[in-house]
């Protein structure tokens, strides 16, 4: 190879800014994942259980077995992602091992360390990490996620959470934007992050890496609401494979994201598309994932 | 003049930024309605083909925009947007636009520890920055098929701009190679890259497109 960069955050950034405009599927299987490719995912998450099942079986839920992601990488040629536990960094250098595309810190899975996160500047493979607000969004930044995405709330199909997220989010950004330079020092502090990294949501009005939707998308109107309210793209859990035609919500959903704004095409879009997971609402929940990490 | 850039997926605004960064006015193409729209060329940009195609086709944009570019709308295509344009894709039976006659092999690099950047050296620009994302290399160049050899001599294939320089068949013309893989070619007024110039700050390949738009906009 001529002479390289080095610079694998940046490339681990660009990765992420390819999947803009797309929707990234939860699949437990080499056929989920070919029915996801085929219906138009940029890429899919590979995991044992989808959130709603994980939620359902309850006790402790671990990162994938690799021989079942290298069946994933196999059946596919899209981007393969799959999960680890917050903290658990050994998952990860596992996961790194198998050339994983992308690794999610999630917590969808039982975290592995209450106190840390992973140091994901020490890998070569991209990190992408949920935030329920932007002090979240930054410090997983800081620590070396390339790629953020709303924490939601995994397997409920309640779109609530995940509104709720990048709605706070947004608000965080856009109150920075209009802060005067001498207060981000002080903004910087309360938010627990580097200076440098409120300096750049102050100058650009975003964050340094894409941003996307997850947890309780279950519709393509879900999507659509989502990239309506800022999201680059979206990831959809178990609305896909929890639902009575996977095949024909995940086409639906991935052409929602692209013509976000198209109401009458989402409307097409929305008819037939048989049941839609049952879901749960948040206050019927005992377990709330999103409060995992922080 | 009015650049189009399929907005279906992926990088898309990376271009326009770009462009706009340029002066030039951009077009996003998100459905078929779109392309009744007035542009001069078009960008097909990063992300990931096998969306992007399916969209493409789905939302009846993949015949019209091919017969636009086989009539000589000029593109500048990059990365998964040369696959989308490639008459073969290496052991994939999947043809999108099918009218630049190169075979590409995707992911040709591997997975995401694959991904690179470089420099090397374009023909008529010089050494441009080359940022390689899950990218595919151009594995072999092909004898042009129905129609679209025409396009090229219509267009003039463009060799006037580049003399000499390893014009090998069908009037495909290598624009760049990296470690002796093809990554970037000319046919006509379709230029199509397996890196990314959109990322970099670099501006001498669009400008490239854009001078390309405005001869054809002339004629």
């Amino acid at each position: 190879m001529s002479e390289m960069s080095e610079d694998r955050y940046t490339l681990n950034k660009q990765l992420a800014q390819m999947l803009k405009g797309g929707v990234i599927m939860d699949v437990t299987t080499p056929e989920q994942a070919k029915i996801a490719q085929e219906a138009g995912a940029c890429a899919v998450m590979a995991l044992e259980r989808i959130p709603a099942d994980i939620r359902a079986a309850g006790g402790v839920s671990r990162m994938s077995d690799p021989k079942m992601i290298k069946g994933i990488q196999e059946a596919v040629s899209i981007p393969v992602m799959a999960k680890c536990r917050i903290g658990h960094f050994v998952e990860a250098q596992v996961l790194e091992a198998i050339e994983i595309d992308y690794i999610d810190e999630s917590e969808v899975l039982s975290p592995a360390d209450d106190v840390y996160h992973i140091d994901k500047r020490g890998f070569k493979v991209p990190f992408v990490c949920g935030a329920k607000d932007l002090g979240e969004a930054l410090r997983r930044i800081n620590e070396g996620a390339s790629m953020i995405r709303t924490k939601g709330e995994p397997g409920t199909g309640d779109i609530v959470q995940a509104v709720r997220h990048m709605r706070k989010m947004n608000s965080e950004i856009a109150k920075i934007t209009s802060m005067r330079a001498d207060e981000l020092f002080e903004e910087a502090k309360q938010l627990a992050v580097p200076y440098e990294l409120v300096a750049y949501v102050h100058d650009n009005g975003r964050l340094p890496v894409v941003n996307f939707a997850a947890g309780g998308v279950a519709t393509p109107a879900d999507a659509a609401l989502m990239m309506q309210l800022g999201a680059e793209g979206v990831f959809v859990g178990s609305g896909i494979f929890k639902s009575g035609n996977p095949a024909k919500r995940a086409a639906a959903i991935v052409k929602a994201v692209t013509n976000y704004a198209d109401s009458s095409l989402i409307a097409e879009l929305s008819e037939d598309l048989g049941e839609a997971m049952v879901g749960i609402n948040e206050q019927e929940i005992e377990l709330l994932m999103a409060e995992r990490g922080k | 003049m009015r650049i189009a850039v399929l907005a279906v997926q992926g990088a898309f605004a990376e271009h326009i930024a770009k462009l706009n960064g340029m002066g030039v006015d951009c077009l996003e193409l998100r459905q078929r309605a779109d392309l009744e729209q007035p542009f001069d060329g078009l960008i097909l940009p990063g992300g990931e083909s096998t969306v992007q195609g399916k969209l493409l086709r789905e939302l009846q944009m993949l015949e019209p925009l091919r017969d636009r570019i086989r009539q000589g709308l000029p593109v500048l295509a990059t990365c998964a947007g040369l696959i989308l344009l490639a008459q073969k894709i290496a052991d994939d039976e999947t043809v999108w636009f099918g009218t630049l006659p190169v075979c590409v092999r995707r992911n040709a690099y591997g997975r995401q520890l694959g991904s690179f950047h470089t420099e090397a050296q374009m023909e008529g620009i010089g050494t441009v920055p080359m940022t390689f994302i899950r990218a595919p290399y151009v594995e072999s160049l092909l004898e042009a098929q129905d129609g679209a050899e025409d396009s090229a001599e219509r267009q003039g294939a463009g060799n006037q701009n580049v003399e000499g320089y390893c014009k090998t068949k069908g009037g495909v013309t290598v624009l760049a190679r990296v470690d002796d893989r093809i990554v970037a070619v000319r046919y006509g007024n379709q230029i199509g890259a397996a890196f990314h110039p959109e990322l970099d700050e670099d501006e001498r390949i669009h400008e490239m497109f854009l001078r390309l738009c405005r001869q054809s906009s002339v004629k």
